[in-house]
């Protein structure tokens, strides 16, 4: 029985740790952690509540558009103004996601993931005249093979000729996604952490010319994401199928949607969003999203067992490192009781259980390019390709988005900060499920909880004991090589995690405090 | 092409969200393409040996990079410090790697590799005053790596570049100076330790609504013309060129986008600045104030 600790795992945002226990070749044991603390819910107790937008977005400044949104839905309805934010403010709102979102995914694909798959090495080999490609050479031929080694050695598949693209694609994607921040920022003010969303709407002038820009941005990445990023992890899949059956994961999906197109209607539940809210199965069967099932559980993580099983609106978080039993500071988010995966794949499962014809043709499209069924999306290689999708949905959306900004017309409307209120706020981040829960008293914040994708995804056992999302997807893989678990990083990678955004609250290794303590 | 000088880097990460390298890839001149791969200056080249968000390997091999270079590489390498540095309890907060089977934290990383280590650049406000993992309650004990050093007696040369995020440009520029004209002096630094070169001017005085300032106008709601003083605007006492050099290329910055300046460059952020909305007081404006009102 071999343990395999990976830390760090790099090319992730943030500080984790993985260690699995394998046993005649394959993972019986897997666990997460976090590696660092900050505590953002403590910090934000006591202060003006409007501030806590400006303070959640850095919670992360990978997703910080997405922390950005949730918190100031979250407060809009907390200030009761979640149905009057102006046409060009909800606009706004959803065009600086959609561009977010879309350098994300392009980021994740090429520059978070790709080297599981890619070998910068082979380009040495290159004889021709791109200069891209000359230049990495040039590089190779240095010697100084940092960033992109030491690395895994092994099961590096492509051609040649698809190294050399993907390379190629690596370095053009570096421009394009740099050109998405830069349309997150014609609007935004400035990104990561843009300051120009607000409650209350958007503090920018929409005028044409900020319309021109965007728009010749947004064909830009559109033209991207349709010639280089779905075509490419299409080809990475072709030489490493075996990936569509594993890390298969818990098989339950939920997703709260993303992308208000009526902002007339205030529970942002049923509100009519382009990407759907709403849960599925493997069975891809629709289920409507109902926010008072989730409840967050304890029992195995470094907190006190009588804050187990609480909604959000009543969760507390009072740390025990003590806790014997406990191996995680991520508390066990769950719905109705059952693990539930967050992300790209569960917007295209929900999607699709819905009926959505553009995912219903993309997914069908996919799956018949590799003759397989249904089951092989709820994998590695899904994941990936779901993220592409969801990609191309929106960047085909961002045109038109920004033809329907109206020049001149307002974008934010003012509002008084209540004595007391609660509000929520939920959106589907680039990562998965976003949720931000307030509660207001004497103009102040008395407590503020944001349940976040990662820390969906990347849980811990729950009280009836079922392990989290990632835990499920890494346990009972094959290892082939202990030494260079490629099958481990890239499972835990497909989820996309985010460790900033999970361990916000609270996050090291308790059996290293007790250490400590000790020593 | 065996002429070109690598100067190896290592950048490591703390306490942060990791803004500060995202905003780093948003850099436009040079590319980071030209960053990464190519030269930074003619015959130059980064040697970016250890950058946890972009490297390939991870695990054992890569916290090797840290060892090797540390030993190897005395005093030659640029340390680059990402995040604040969380020092309640020895530091667990923030463990990075392990060494013997046993976990590192984070500070003893940014001491070992800051002794050893040529200079070193406090990327972002976290890593340059503490930021917002120090903000109250400060529940980590977070602080700046100037602060550490002081602390803990490390003696190598910091130069904070601060902002939340730092501009690209301001990391890319202080990396040129220094390997054009060598570690900046007391006199290329201001009290932060900040260089000049970006960190020299006051937003106040270089905004283009000050002219709505000094006439009394102020905008009483967002998407209004006028001075966004009474908004919260922190301008008034947040030292940085943004309004010169603007972001993401040039294409906006916060004032020109309808909001206030949040003082991200600053000592102060984000404590001294909240409420964020409310203006700031005028004892902080000792010259100017609003008597013309």
């Amino acid at each position: 029985m071999g343990r395999i600790v990976i830390d760090p795992v790099t090319r992730i945002e943030g500080h984790l740790k993985v260690e699995v226990v394998v046993d005649g070749g394959q993972v019986k044991e897997a666990r997460c952690s976090g590696m660092l603390f900050r505590g953002f819910e403590k910090i934000l107790e006591g202060r003006d509540p409007r501030d806590a937008q400006i303070i959640t977005e850095r919670i992360c400044g990978v997703c910080n558009h997405c922390h950005t949104t949730a918190s100031a839905l979250c407060l809009d309805s907390a200030f009761g103004i979640a149905d009057k934010i102006p046409h060009n403010g909800r606009v706004i709102r959803n065009l600086l996601l959609g561009f977010h979102q879309v350098q994300d995914h392009i980021l994740h694909f090429y520059h978070l993931a790709a080297l599981d798959y890619v070998d910068v090495t082979k380009v040495a080999d290159y004889e021709g005249d791109d200069r891209v490609l000359n230049s990495v050479k040039a590089f190779l031929q240095r010697g100084e093979l940092s960033p992109f080694v030491p690395r895994y050695e092994g099961d590096y598949r492509l051609t040649p000729a698809l190294n050399r693209e993907l390379v190629a694609h690596y370095v053009k994607a570096l421009e394009v996604r740099r050109k998405g921040h830069e349309a997150v920022a014609i609007l935004g003010g400035k990104v990561p952490h843009a300051c120009a969303i607000t409650p209350g709407g958007a503090t920018e002038t929409v005028t044409v010319d900020k319309m021109a820009s965007l728009l010749w941005r947004a064909k830009e990445l559109r033209q991207f994401v349709e010639d280089c990023y779905l075509p490419d992890v299409i080809k990475v899949a072709e030489a490493y199928s075996d990936y569509f059956e594993i890390g298969r994961g818990c098989g339950r999906y939920l997703s709260y949607g993303a992308f208000d197109l009526d902002g007339s209607n205030p529970d942002y539940v049923s509100r009519e969003r382009f990407f759907k809210q709403g849960t599925t199965t493997t069975d891809l069967v629709y289920e409507p999203l109902d926010l008072s099932a989730i409840t967050e559980f304890v029992k195995y993580s470094w907190y006190e067992d009588d804050t187990t099983g609480r909604h959000p609106f009543q969760g507390e978080t009072r740390p025990n490192p003590m806790k014997e039993g406990a191996y995680s500071w991520l508390k066990a988010p769950r719905y109705k009781g059952q693990v539930y995966e967050v992300g790209p794949l569960a917007r295209v499962a929900v999607a699709y259980a819905r009926g959505d014809q553009q995912v219903k043709e993309l997914v069908d499209q996919l799956l018949g390019h590799f003759k397989a069924s249904k089951e092989a999306l709820f994998s590695v290689l899904g994941r990936h390709a779901s993220r592409a999708i969801c990609a191309l949905l929106i960047a085909r959306q961002l045109e038109k988005w920004v033809l329907e900004l109206k020049p001149g017309e307002p974008a934010y409307v003012d509002f008084q900060v209540p004595e007391e209120a609660e509000g929520v706020g939920i959106v589907d981040a680039a990562r998965g499920a976003l949720g931000h829960w307030v509660v207001i008293k004497d103009r102040k914040i008395a407590r503020y909880q944001c349940v976040v994708p990662t820390t969906w995804n990347g849980s811990p056992k729950d009280d009836m004991g079922n392990p989290g999302p990632i835990e499920q997807a890494l346990i009972g893989t094959k290892v082939r090589d202990e030494k260079n678990p490629f099958e481990v990083v890239r499972i835990v990678r497909s989820f996309d995690p985010c460790i900033a955004c999970a361990v916000h609250l609270l996050d090291h290794k308790g059996r290293e405090l007790r250490r400590f303590i000790i020593a | 092409m065996s002429q070109v000088k690598e100067v190896p880097v290592l950048w490591i990460q703390g306490a942060t969200c990791t803004g500060c390298s995202v905003s780093m890839l948003n850099v436009v001149a040079p590319s980071i393409k030209d960053l990464l791969l190519e030269e930074v200056l003619p015959g130059t080249h980064l040697n970016l040996r250890f950058q946890a968000t972009i490297m390939a390997g991870a695990g054992e091999p890569v916290i090797e990079v840290l060892e090797d270079t540390k030993q190897r590489k005395s005093k030659e390498y640029v340390l680059v410090v990402e995040g604040a540095i969380p020092t309640a309890e020895g530091g667990i907060y923030c463990l990075l790697g392990e060494r013997g089977q046993k976990e590192v934290p984070f500070k003893d990383w940014v001491v070992e590799l800051g002794k050893e280590a040529l200079a070193v650049l406090a990327l972002g406000t976290c890593a340059s005053f503490g930021g917002i993992p120090a903000s109250k309650p400060n529940p980590t004990k977070a602080k700046g790596v100037m602060e550490v050093f002081k602390e803990e007696g490390v003696r190598t040369p910091v130069v904070n570049i601060p902002g939340c995020p730092p501009h690209p440009d301001w990391f890319v520029g202080t990396v040129v100076r220094i390997l054009l004209l060598g570690l900046p002096g007391p006199e290329d630094l201001d009290e932060w330790l900040r260089p000049k070169d970006f960190y020299g001017g006051l937003i106040h005085e270089n905004c283009p609504r000050r002219a709505y300032f000094d006439e009394g106008k102020f905008a009483k709601s967002f998407g209004e013309p006028g001075c966004l003083y009474e908004l919260g605007c922190k301008g008034p006492i947040t030292h940085a060129d943004c309004f010169l050099r603007k972001w993401n290329g040039g294409v906006n910055w916060c004032i020109d986008a309808g909001m206030g300046c949040q003082g991200c460059t600053q000592p102060e952020f984000p404590d001294l600045f909240g409420p964020f909305y409310e203006k700031v007081t005028d004892r902080d404006l000792p010259k100017i104030g609003e008597s013309k009102r």
